[in-house]
């Protein structure tokens, strides 16, 4: 009998704090935990008596790296539960803000994060010593995303100008930002050429994916929730459908959708359910790419993000070239007693946020289920289909191999504070 | 070479983050800097002492309070950055509450989770050299303050409040055009005052100005309809341990 224990202990280049821990025996995995050790920050406990109009700037400071998708999501749940909808184009100032957000979010994974471990190097920046020229095409795509979030939102990080009901003041003018915006996009269908020339291990999984749909968008404000498997639901049947539960091998509480544990959200769900609603140019670019009407092979995210941010940049300038400055910045939300759901497409995957006001315009419940709670129970199936052929090999290079199944998720673990009861058990 | 470690507590990656979206230095200071620790964008882990340490996040966990400690001992300078390392945090609202009940109302096994009672910032448990504020920092301060302290020299960062910033650029008050409840008079500047330039009342992302005077303001803000319930949200957010007493001056 053979045992065998990997630990790698603080996970590199993702969002957040996590370990990993494999315990095998006789050349089957026997337990398998993604740890989180984020410290818990208790959102949802501190949002009780907030007043109804606080959630979009608090569940902000949830993540960094996808603010706007939390205030999008905390918005849409609260004017929900006002009887409010924000249309016109105070909805596609939503959007292009969100645009923004997955342009910069996407760039960082792609460039920093997920493209050295294909070319083998620790970093972005050490990365830039032999490949400069793509580095540098990759900030400055970031940039592009980050000056877009920070034209309609105020600033990059933790936006300044969301409300209920729109915006504090709505940009007069959006022409100036078209210029960098089609470099951008130049930028992005580069970038779709240059990863989709990396070597992929040729792996498949059999993902129950889930994603918002929208009938007339590539999903990514708002939209109803579709499954693989031909399931489809309004945002507000969510807590019907989604359970989220304690496993007994595991210290990680796992979402459970319709009963059974293990479904994907993100760039893969998105482009499964969602494709033929991509824009003109990155329906081009994935075709060139060879990515297939479904995508199964998580190490080519890295290629739907590239699309993702192809139909980013090309949407916004749609938007740019139609808008009109809304007559108000903002619809008025007034609060009423009642529940709200929410959900928008994170650029790592469905963000749902359901909120109870009370008879004061108080919150008085919250409950939010970020897109990496939703994945760790598959990140870990696809852990463990990474690691049970390969037990023979060396400890060093199986921890690379893991960590690199990780980072195909861009696992945003700061978002998952949620689930951290679980992953924190006292032995 | 110098060497630049990055480190992270309880946060959420925004402050680290915004060294990553210097886009146009990022690669001049990694030229002029060894990035030797910095977990959210490398896999090298380069070992210390480290001549400048950024840290991110409030303690709030056991190990967070023994990891601080390590972190002062392999670093000659200690900077904090953000509202969670500086003041505590959004976080630190439990310090105001119970935090087993607040435990109780996310977590279904509460017993399971290991938390301090309060979260704190960083220079209640260390010496800190210098503390960044902001919720998050500004970009352009961060890169004046890892300059300054491989030049060797203080950072110059102003202790004014937002008002001066809004002067500056020529904002009309909102507190006195709009009747805008606004913080401004009492925080400190750095952001460029982006909320008065957005038509929103400053909510205080900086955290108290150097010598404050919360009690003139908010007569102001109760004059602008706050009521005492209001006045003390606002100030108990982001900033709770340096802001969170003064909705009573």
């Amino acid at each position: 009998m053979t045992h065998k224990t990997i630990r790698v202990g603080g996970l590199t280049r993702v969002e957040g704090e996590g370990a990993l821990l494999v315990r095998a025996r006789d050349g089957r995995v026997t337990d398998l935990q993604l740890k989180i050790y984020e410290p818990p920050r208790f959102f949802e406990a501190l949002l009780r008596g907030r007043a109804f109009t606080e959630p979009p700037d608090i569940t902000a400071r949830i993540c960094g790296i996808c603010p706007v998708a939390y205030q999008m999501s905390a918005c849409q749940a609260l004017e929900s539960a006002c009887g409010v909808t924000v249309e016109g184009a105070l909805r596609d100032l939503r959007l292009l803000l969100y645009y923004g957000e997955w342009i910069e979010s996407h760039a960082l994974h792609i460039y920093l994060l997920h493209a050295p471990d294909f070319l083998g190097y620790p970093s972005g920046v050490a990365m830039a010593a032999d490949h400069r020229p793509a580095v540098e095409r990759g900030l400055a795509l970031k940039k592009a995303g980050n000056e877009l979030v920070a034209a309609v939102g105020g600033r990059a990080i933790h936006p300044v100008n969301v409300r209920l009901g729109g915006f504090y003041r709505a940009p007069a003018d959006l022409t100036p930002l078209a210029g960098r915006l089609r470099q951008a996009l130049r930028a992005a269908l580069d970038t779709v050429e240059w990863v989709s020339g990396f070597d992929f291990p040729d792996v498949e999984h059999d993902y129950r994916f889930l994603a918002l749909r929208h009938p007339a968008e590539y999903a990514i404000l708002s939209g109803d929730v579709a499954v693989s498997d031909g399931t489809a639901f309004p945002v507000c049947d969510w807590p019907r459908h989604v359970v989220e539960e304690q496993v007994r091998h595991s210290t990680a509480l796992h979402a459970r959708l319709d009963g059974r544990p293990g479904y994907l959200t993100g760039p893969l769900a998105r482009y499964a359910l969602n494709a033929p609603l991509l824009s003109p140019l990155a329906l081009r670019a994935a075709a060139e790419a060879g990515l297939g009407r479904v995508c199964r092979n998580p190490f080519r995210s890295i290629v739907v993000r590239a699309v993702e941010v192809v139909h980013a940049c090309e949407e916004a300038l749609r938007l740019i070239d139609r808008y009109v400055p809304p007559d108000e910045p903002a619809v008025p939300v007034a609060p009423r007693p009642g529940v709200g759901h929410g959900a928008s497409e994170a650029p790592r995957g469905t963000l749902y946020h359901r909120y109870r006001i009370d008879e004061r315009g108080l919150i008085a419940e919250t409950d939010i289920v970020p897109p990496t709670a939703q994945n760790q129970a598959r990140i870990e199936d696809d852990l463990r289909a990474v690691i049970e052929p390969r037990l023979g090999l060396p400890v060093a290079r199986l921890t690379e191999l893991c960590e690199r199944a990780i980072r195909n998720h861009d696992p945003c673990i700061s978002c998952s504070a949620h689930f951290l009861d679980l992953a924190l058990r006292h032995d | 070479m110098s060497k630049l470690a990055v480190w992270k507590l309880a946060s959420c990656d925004g402050c680290q983050l915004t060294l990553l979206d210097c886009e146009d230095e990022l690669l001049s200071v990694a030229a002029r800097v060894e990035i030797a620790y910095f977990l959210e964008a490398s896999s090298a882990r380069g070992k210390g002492p480290y001549d400048l340490s950024l840290v991110e996040g409030s303690i709030t966990t056991p190990d967070d309070l023994e990891r601080i400690g390590h972190i002062r001992r392999v670093s000659r300078h200690l900077v904090t950055i953000g509202a969670c390392a500086t003041a505590g945090g959004v976080q630190a609202l439990r310090n105001l509450a119970d935090v087993r009940e607040f435990a109780s109302v996310v977590y279904a096994r509460p017993d399971y989770i290991k938390t301090l009672d309060r979260s704190t910032p960083v220079s209640a448990h260390v010496p800190v050299d210098f503390e960044l504020r902001g919720c998050p920092i500004d970009k352009r301060q961060l890169l004046e303050v890892i300059g300054a302290f491989l030049a060797g020299r203080r950072p110059v960062v102003p202790a004014h409040s937002v008002c001066v910033e809004c002067k500056a650029r020529g904002n009309p008050c909102v507190l006195v055009a709009h009747g805008t409840p606004c913080l401004g008079p009492v925080t400190q500047a750095g952001c460029g005052a982006l909320c008065p330039a957005f038509n929103r009342g400053c909510f205080g992302c900086f955290g108290p100005m150097e010598s404050p005077n919360a009690a003139a303001l908010n007569a102001l803000l109760r004059a602008a309809g706050m009521d005492d319930d209001a006045l003390q949200r606002v100030y108990r957010t982001f900033n709770v341990t340096s802001f969170g007493g003064s909705s009573d001056a």
